[in-house]
């Protein structure tokens, strides 16, 4: 088979499951227990440190 | 030490622009070569008369690092009022062709104008702004300066010279005619290696993070940055024909140099108009509604369905061509799946203001915002409907696209963009307020009205020429000739072009509010450096 035919193949099959289930898996992912709390403290992430960066100390794990 | 690297390496481009200078093949190259030259030249004599100097070491790692950014801001405003008065311009040279003076034919026809439009304002305006903003949104949502020190005014100041470059090259007649592409090899060298510092200068910041999590208008800025070099590389693959002249060809031939030219484009659209643009709204639409975003959630599904889906959407610029149908269907099927993303990271902008609705009355800025994002909403629905096959057929070529396009740029990345520049200027000044309030509703205005004449005249003229350039009489013949649709657009090129004069009057009050911020408004008490809760 010539290349182009090879790597379409792979597109049509393998590839479209991989980029289908990285999707998937993303949405799951996003509603896991947990996640509201969390991305509550993300979603505020623009209100803190306006004026200049933290310092090692204040350095959040 | 560093500095004899640097003069050796400026002596060595000014020798070679010099030698280019004279071996220049054509006009182009040569114009470009004598100011390549002159720039090294005089950085050669600054570097030479700055070494041996004794280094100040001074820690700034305790602030923030502002002065590009505000450089950033000075250059957005001032390209975007260059962009839009070109574009005036040109649409004044449609409706009165006598515009295209017999003294500048061959450098200020529309021909020559009309990349120099789209460039100014997409690259110009809108890369400056983006450039601007993400180096800002990055520092504060990492709670870290800017990694690289000076690489970042590399990447400020490359950045200017490849407008430059790009913008006298069209006039000169240096372009390697692709749509959005137009710069030739070279300058699209020279792109590349500031592309990769800027890739450099933002992903260090987000390394060298303090918050755990990287924000999510980072990872629209993030992916703006990628796909951007990805497209560019593969756009254009260019062999030179001779190292002293500005002419390449390009190693695609045919229909794939076509698809590969329209991938290139549309994801100009979906990575750089759109991607970047969202990081923006992700980023500043919070911080003047003074309220965390809508959904998180939905804003990380936003993200990977948008990147997902942007990319395979380039192909419905080629229906009804050479390309094959399967191609041209898949690419159709993609920009109107492609819908859904696009209004839910609307939905996810506008809703960010449940609760807080009432702040359209009495801030304008946020108005500005809200509308950005609304007219967002209106061309990402457009925009799938014409992408279909038999849509298409009706509206491609014709002066709707043109349309579209324009509610799109000057909705949504104009008006966005006017935001985060009405948000930026008292930060970055240090001041209390703008200079007036009253000017952002006449800027706002101006500007909306400006966008729905243009909007409303390139929809009647398209849709008419669509059907005009179709219409057959009873034996099957076509009843019109071009020149009769031209005829016929007159007076909607005219409206087009008045709504083109008030968006660009809009812009000029902003830049005089902003000067005015600047110069008049209260500057903030020194003692407010610690962080303040939003006022």
């Amino acid at each position: 088979m010539e290349d182009y035919t090879i790597l379409r193949q792979f597109a049509d099959s393998w590839m479209l499951l991989v980029l289908f289930a990285f999707f998937t898996g993303v949405v799951i992912w996003v509603f896991r227990p947990g996640a509201t709390k969390e991305y509550q403290d993300t979603a505020n992430i623009p209100f803190r440190h306006q004026d200049k960066p933290a310092t090692s100390q204040e350095a959040r794990k | 030490m560093s500095n004899y690297i640097k003069l050796i390496a400026l002596g060595l481009v000014t020798l070679f622009a010099a030698i280019g200078t004279n071996y220049a093949r054509d006009l182009a190259y040569q114009v470009h070569a004598i100011l390549v030259m002159l720039i090294a030249g005089g950085l050669f004599i600054w570097t030479l008369r700055n070494t041996e100097e004794p280094d100040i070491l001074v820690d700034r790692s305790g602030e923030y690092m502002d002065g590009v950014i505000r450089y950033g801001v000075i250059a957005t405003a001032f390209w975007g009022v260059v962009g839009f008065l070109a574009g005036t311009f040109i649409a004044f040279q449609l409706a009165f062709p006598v515009l295209n003076f017999e003294w500048a034919e061959g450098y200020l026809n529309f021909g020559r104008l009309r990349p120099l439009h789209t460039s100014a304002v997409i690259f110009a305006f809108g890369g400056n702004a983006l450039i601007a903003t993400s180096f800002y949104v990055v520092q504060r949502t990492s709670a870290a300066r800017l990694w690289g020190g000076n690489l970042a005014w590399f990447v400020f100041w490359g950045y200017q010279l490849f407008i430059v470059l790009a913008a006298t090259g069209y006039l000169l007649g240096g372009t390697q005619s692709k749509e959005y592409a137009e710069p030739e090899w070279y300058v699209d060298l020279w792109l590349t290696i500031v592309w990769v510092a800027y890739l450099a200068v933002f992903l260090g910041t987000i390394v060298k993070r303090k918050e755990p999590h990287i924000y999510v208008a980072n990872w629209f800025y993030l992916a703006f940055i990628v796909t951007i070099a990805m497209l560019h590389l593969v756009n254009n693959m260019t062999l030179p024909v001779s190292i002293w002249g500005s002419k390449s060809v390009i190693v695609w031939s045919g229909v794939q140099d076509a698809m590969i030219q329209w991938w290139y484009g549309h994801n100009a659209v979906g990575f750089f108009l759109t991607a970047g643009f969202l990081g923006m709204m992700y980023y500043f639409i919070p911080k003047q509604a003074e309220r965390p975003v809508f959904s998180y959630k939905l804003s990380i599904i936003h993200f990977w369905a948008l990147i997902f889906l942007y990319i395979w959407a380039g192909p419905h610029h080629l229906h009804y061509t050479a390309l094959p149908d399967w191609a041209s269907t898949l690419g159709m099927v993609f920009s109107v799946v492609l819908w859904m993303p696009s209004w839910g990271g609307m939905i996810n902008g506008l809703m960010t203001l449940s609760g807080a609705w009432d702040k359209l009355r009495t801030d304008p800025v946020i108005r500005m915002m809200v509308i950005s994002v609304g007219f967002y909403g209106m061309s990402t629905f457009e925009g799938p409907m014409m992408s279909i096959r038999a849509v298409n057929s009706l509206s491609h070529y014709t002066d709707w696209t043109i349309g579209h396009v324009h509610s799109g740029a000057l909705g949504w990345n104009g008006m966005i963009t006017f935001g985060a520049l009405y948000f930026l200027v008292p930060v970055l000044w240090k001041r209390e307020r703008l200079y007036s309030l009253q000017m952002v509703s006449w800027h706002f205005w101006l500007a909306t009205i400006g966008i729905v004449l243009y909007a409303a005249s390139m929809w009647v003229t398209g849709i008419m020429e669509g059907l005009m350039w179709r219409e057959v009489d009873a034996n099957g013949f076509l009843v019109n000739s071009f020149a009769d649709t031209v005829a016929a657009k007159f007076p909607m090129y005219v409206v087009r072009a008045l709504g083109g004069v008030l968006y660009v009057t809009g812009a000029l009050i902003m830049c005089y509010n902003l000067w005015m911020t600047v110069r008049r408004a209260p500057a903030k008490e020194a003692s407010l450096t610690v962080a303040v809760p939003a006022e």
